[in-house]
């Protein structure tokens, strides 16, 4: 029997492809699950409008529910509202700062122009002694930055509110 | 029926604002003046281009006879795109990319802000998530402006003359005509006029900064909004359509 939580449960199974650690639950681009009569209907939403991933996100769904049995699906993207990283579990929050890559900082946006720098810890050492090094970094949501410490060089993923 | 057309022609303009300068960018892939430059032009032109996918799909629907949004990306003639003069402008040096993504920026900001309070929902929603980028993209070019202007006498020298060059083509964003009437009494879209204010004031905050001066001169060049193009367009066009002309219906 297909219920709503058990889908929940196998999406925690499916791993976003640029970011290995992170279930696309963790991610918060799983919208919404909606099981009528074993018919599975789920919602997701790009993390950036040219998000290269999502194809094989959704394939990768596809690939888990037939896995799982289940043949009648449907898989919905939706752009508004739009993401945010707010939308990121504490858990995932977590797995990322362990695989290396900094978790987005609760950064004030107001001012585009001429904000102070961000302080990001260094996932590697936790030295708030870092700089930003490029604004964009190996994929559109993060940034590239480098601990002064220790010197290793991390990614960042970008606060986007 | 009406508001329908209106709306398309309206949204052709973003998008091919978007999908012409994303495409653009996309030729520095591989070519830009640092490694981090590379990658961030690169992610800017993704941006761009994911814009113009959301912005041509809304406009493939609302056309007189309903096209997908790779048709209308690749398979339209010159005349037929209507994005601003601008945005079709070759790379030339560093200066001139971040120059020319620097007054664009600066306009798309505004505009995607006044759009998220459109009665049109759909357009709001594109303009909430395009928002969130366009945001990253004027910090990008507004440092870079400052930077260079700021910077060696030869990058100042250089990044003004980019900038004397590229303000002329920058007036036609602001371009009105009947499709924006009656959008704007519809509250669908704002008016160019409305924008025009906040895009002086972020050019001179950022000019005085990078010490550059506005050119004395106020020449104004137009015709992209209208599919007369710059002798550019073609070429960027013979690049960019040719997979789609030479393989029709192809996909990755």
């Amino acid at each position: 029997m297909v219920n709503e939580s058990k889908i929940w449960e196998h999406l925690e199974d499916v791993y976003d492809p640029e970011v290995p650690v992170l279930s696309i639950v963790d991610l918060g681009i799983v919208r919404a699950v909606e099981v009528v009569k074993d018919h599975v209907s789920i919602t997701i939403t790009p993390t950036y409008t040219g998000c290269p991933a999502m194809q094989t996100i959704e394939k990768d769904i596809e690939i888990k529910l037939k896995e799982e049995a289940i043949s009648s699906y449907e898989i919905h993207t939706s752009i508004a509202p739009a993401w945010t990283t707010d939308w990121m579990s504490e858990m995932g929050k977590k797995k990322l700062k362990d695989y290396g890559i900094a978790p987005p900082q609760d950064e004030v946006d107001k001012s585009v122009l001429f904000s102070d720098p961000l302080i990001v810890p260094c996932p590697k050492c936790d030295s708030s002694d870092t700089k930003l090094v490029s604004q964009f970094g190996s994929t559109a949501c993060k940034a590239h930055y480098q601990c002064k410490k220790c010197r290793e060089p991390f990614d960042y993923f970008k606060c986007l509110r | 029926m009406k508001e329908k057309q209106t709306l398309y022609k309206y949204l052709l303009r973003m998008g091919d604002d978007s999908l012409i300068l994303g495409q653009r960018l996309s030729e520095l892939c591989g070519h830009g003046p640092i490694l981090e430059e590379d990658i961030a032009l690169t992610n800017i032109s993704l941006d761009l281009i994911g814009q113009a996918t959301l912005l041509l799909e809304y406009a493939g629907e609302l056309a007189p006879e309903k096209k997908t949004n790779d048709e209308l990306a690749y398979l339209r003639i010159e005349k037929e795109y209507v994005n601003a003069l601008l945005v079709e402008q070759p790379n030339g040096h560093f200066g001139d990319t971040i120059m020319r993504q620097f007054l664009f920026d600066a306009y798309r900001k505004p505009l995607l802000e006044k759009l998220l309070d459109s009665s049109d929902k759909r357009l709001a929603g594109i303009a909430e998530k395009a928002l969130k980028e366009t945001k990253y993209h004027l910090r990008h070019s507004s440092e870079w402006v400052i930077r260079l202007g700021d910077g060696t006498e030869e990058s100042h020298n250089k990044i003004q003359n980019s900038l004397e060059s590229l303000l002329r083509y920058a007036h036609e964003l602001f371009f009105e005509n009947e499709v924006d009437e009656l959008l704007i009494a519809q509250g669908i879209v704002p008016s160019a006029k409305s924008i025009f204010p906040i895009w002086e004031k972020t050019l001179h905050a950022v000019f005085e900064e990078a010490t550059l001066s506005l050119p004395k001169n106020n020449w104004k060049f137009q015709g992209g909004r209208e599919g007369r193009h710059s002798e550019h367009m073609g070429y960027l066009l013979a690049e960019m359509q040719y997979m789609q002309r030479t393989y029709p219906n192809m996909e990755w």
